[in-house]
């Protein structure tokens, strides 16, 4: 294994980075985070009709690509980079990949081509109130209905649900009798209240999910949708740390650029020590918040045993350091860079918007904890 | 998350494990692990182990075979080297001459400098000191002020050199020297090649913190060499000083790698031990604290790998190495001290003894070792400047 890209994937980041560079420069953000939306329906349609990036990953059969989790990743670093205000995470590596991994055939060839080409936009509901990533968190309840009881509908409610208000289909893990399952909801179906709420990183949007008696589809087996949403939660975490690890280094090339042209004292501030090793540091944590998203990335595509490790690991990694180089960076902007008008702090927003996202560091680190054997 | 061993190299590699399982037996086997780059310890086997690996053509593999080298590629050299550590072989006595020295004469020296030089290096015959910091030159190599002065048809030199590792083993040295008297900074310095055996080089072990001598001070009262023995051209130190401190030593990343990955699994056993036992130094049934910590240190040895492996798959595919290549003995540096820091609060009271005559376990032996490692080969400060200036482009500060 030597992480290496090809030169078809160096390719594909050049073709996506230019198109961010295009369709998500600041203003482009600027405008998009201040709408409820929160993207824009014709950058959405380009990025899926030209680039084919929501089915990148898709087998071909689903209409998609056919491509894999590298050419994934490449692609979620550059979002990273440019801040891109779109349902991509929501739908891709969350809605778009519990079809994929689920036991349901009908469902995947009814619902997955929509996802793949864009013209659906899918997300997973699964925190509720109590804020918890694990099984025991989910109290949603799902009962058979219908004059045979062949239907089902939902009652309770889900929250922090990622782009949930604008979801044409929604993954919902629910409880059954026989354990978790999971359910794909349509956005408009009867008995169901979004209410899209404000975000503190205000280029990814959130919405609030209120089940009353809503119809909802089982997808594959009752007692089988913990295994998939598991298996989501990981790959989630995986690609978001990519994206991540292409926001941290973004966030450090824009500190490292300030630093040198602001002049004080007659010279610029990256000729001093104090700020050129803080800019220093902050490339050295953004180059191993590369490895351990590559590190994710390499163990989604080769499917080894290592993936909750690798995903748990990333995650930790990625959003720590995301964050610390997001606030350093801010440092070294000084007055500006405390302004809304400068661009630095809606990489601090995004890092901390993504930090709890699929579990808490500490709540992986737990997980890792317990993986080495170091519980009490 | 392994190296990768092309089709092509296959046979290579069946090869290197086969030496090494039918060679590294007897007294060589059993000083596995022993040795590092400034650890002499058991010399005098490594020393015939070094002439076993010699007679089996292994060292110097990416040499020209005219020099006693195997011609070798880029990757068989980091799958020899891979196995070589896999297979815990004792750390080779020779690595100045072989790693650093070496590849820097193959860069600059004459035909005849490279013919007199290399095969001896290769024969485990004569080894190398390096010569550059002073007293009053650390970091700041560019104030050395050692001086050579032609003296017909020699160099004859004075001054004082500081931190030679295995000075008292060098046969022969590479000092930089200023041979222009009126110049200053990096201008008029010469590297000159000085036999270490005569009467006008005095070598003196220093005992660093765990009470051994690995490091030397070296003084010169009119030592001589040859005028020819000039590694580039006179006026050139510099140059070729710098060029020999950024060799590029990908192929050591890995067997780096197989040490911190050994030390970190010692840690995490010792972590179990306590997690199991409760040892009351640690106030309570749990790892307390230490648990998150060490999930975190783990991660670093496991984010090491993979930058290791980001390095190697690129200079084995020719490409330049990418950023992280010039981030990462900073990055390894801090990291190895912090997972050592916390096996010794994971020692606690073990941690405050030690043998009769000093005599240091392990880990405790690894932690007080691993404080050079943030400052030899550029300190972690150096490292910043080399970051912040050649990679980020940030401006110099005034000097």
């Amino acid at each position: 294994m030597n992480f290496l890209f090809t030169d078809e994937q160096l390719e594909l980041r050049a073709a996506v980075r230019g198109f961010l560079a295009g369709k998500s420069a600041e203003p482009a953000v600027r405008r998009l985070m201040a709408t409820e939306a929160g993207y824009d329906p014709a950058v959405w349609q380009q990025l899926s009709d030209q680039l084919g990036l929501p089915g990148l990953a898709v087998p071909e059969e689903y209409e998609g690509a056919g491509f894999g989790y590298l050419e994934l990743g490449v692609v979620f670093e550059e979002m990273g980079r440019a801040l891109l205000c779109a349902p991509y995470l929501a739908t891709v590596a969350l809605a778009a990949e519990a079809l994929l991994r689920c036991a349901d055939e009908a469902a995947r060839k009814d619902l997955l081509p929509g996802l793949a080409t864009g013209r659906t936009i899918g997300t997973l509901a699964l925190l509720e109130q109590a804020g918890r990533w694990d099984e025991a968190g989910v109290r949603t309840r799902a009962h058979r209905s219908g004059a045979n009881g062949s239907g089902w509908v939902l009652d309770g409610s889900k929250r922090y649900v990622l782009d949930g208000h604008i979801a044409d289909l929604i993954m919902v893990g629910a409880r059954t009798p026989a354990g978790v399952a999971l359910f794909a909801v349509d956005g408009s179906a009867p008995g169901l209240t979004r209410t899209a709420v404000p975000t503190l990183d205000q280029t990814r949007k959130q919405a609030h999910l209120e089940f009353a008696g809503t119809p909802a589809r089982l997808i594959g087996d009752e007692a089988d949708g913990w295994r998939v949403i598991r298996r989501v939660l990981d790959t989630a975490a995986i690609l978001q740390a990519a994206e991540q690890a292409g926001g941290a280094a973004r966030a450090a090339e824009m500190a490292a650029g300030y630093a040198g042209m602001r002049v004080q004292f007659g010279r610029p501030i990256g000729s001093f020590q104090a700020v050129k090793h803080m800019c220093a540091d902050m490339l050295t944590e953004a180059e191993a918040a590369r490895s351990a998203a590559y590190y994710g990335l390499w163990a989604l595509a080769g499917d080894t045993g290592d993936v909750p490790l690798a995903a748990s690991l990333a995650k930790v990694y990625c959003s720590s350091a995301f964050c610390r180089i997001a606030g350093d960076a801010l440092q070294v902007h000084g007055g500006i860079g405390f302004t809304w008008e400068h661009p630095v702090h809606l990489y601090l927003k995004r890092a901390k918007g993504s930090e709890a996202m699929f579990g808490t560091p500490a709540y992986h680190r737990d997980l890792l904890a317990a993986r080495l054997g170091l519980e009490a | 998350m392994d190296i990768e061993i092309r089709p092509e190299d296959q046979a290579f590699a069946d090869e290197v494990r086969e030496w090494l399982d039918s060679h590294l037996t007897g007294e060589f086997a059993a000083h596995r692990g022993v040795g590092g780059p400034d650890d002499s310890a058991a010399w005098d086997v490594r020393l015939r182990w070094e002439k076993e690996l010699s007679a089996g053509g292994w060292l110097g593999l990416t040499w020209p075979p005219e020099y006693g080298g195997r011609g070798a590629t880029l990757a068989q050299a980091i799958i020899f080297e891979y196995l070589y550590a896999r297979a815990q072989a004792p750390y080779r006595v020779g690595v100045q001459g072989q790693d650093l020295f070496g590849p820097t004469l193959l860069m600059f020296g004459t035909p005849e400098q490279k013919a007199r030089f290399l095969p001896k290096i290769l024969a485990a015959e004569e080894f190398w000191g390096q010569g550059f910091s002073e007293p009053d030159a650390g970091s700041d190599l560019a104030s050395v002020r050692t001086r050579a002065t032609l003296d017909g048809g020699e160099w004859v030199l004075d001054g004082q050199k500081i931190w030679m590792t295995f000075g008292t083993s060098a046969d022969w040295m590479y000092v930089l020297c200023r041979t222009d008297p009126g110049s200053s900074r990096h201008h008029g310095l010469s590297l000159l090649l000085v036999p270490a055996r005569q009467p006008g080089v005095q070598i003196r072990p220093i005992t660093n913190l765990l009470g051994e001598g690995e490091f030397c001070e070296v003084f010169f009262t009119g030592a001589r060499t040859r005028a020819d023995l000039v590694l580039g051209a006179p006026g050139d130190g510099w140059k070729v000083a710098m060029a020999a401190l950024g060799v590029e030593r990908g192929t050591l990343l890995m067997p780096q790698q197989l040490g911190f990955e050994r030390e970190a699994e010692h840690v995490l056993e010792l972590a179990r031990g306590r997690s199991l036992s409760g040892g009351p130094s640690l106030g309570g049934p749990a790892l307390g604290g230490l648990s998150h910590r060490l999930v975190d240190a783990w991660i670093a040895v496991r984010l090491m790998r993979v930058t290791a492996l980001r390095t190697i798959g690129e200079l084995v595919a020719g490409r330049a190495p990418g950023a992280q290549a010039a981030t990462s003995k900073l990055y390894a540096s801090i990291q190895h001290q912090r997972l050592l820091e916390l096996a010794t609060e994971l020692l606690a009271e073990d941690m405050t003894v030690t043998g009769a005559g000093y005599a240091l376990e392990s880990l405790p032996r690894a932690f007080l070792l691993s404080r050079a490692e943030t400052i030899y080969g550029g300190s972690s400060q150096i490292q910043r400047n080399i970051i912040g200036e050649r990679v980020l482009g940030l401006p110099r500060e005034p000097r």
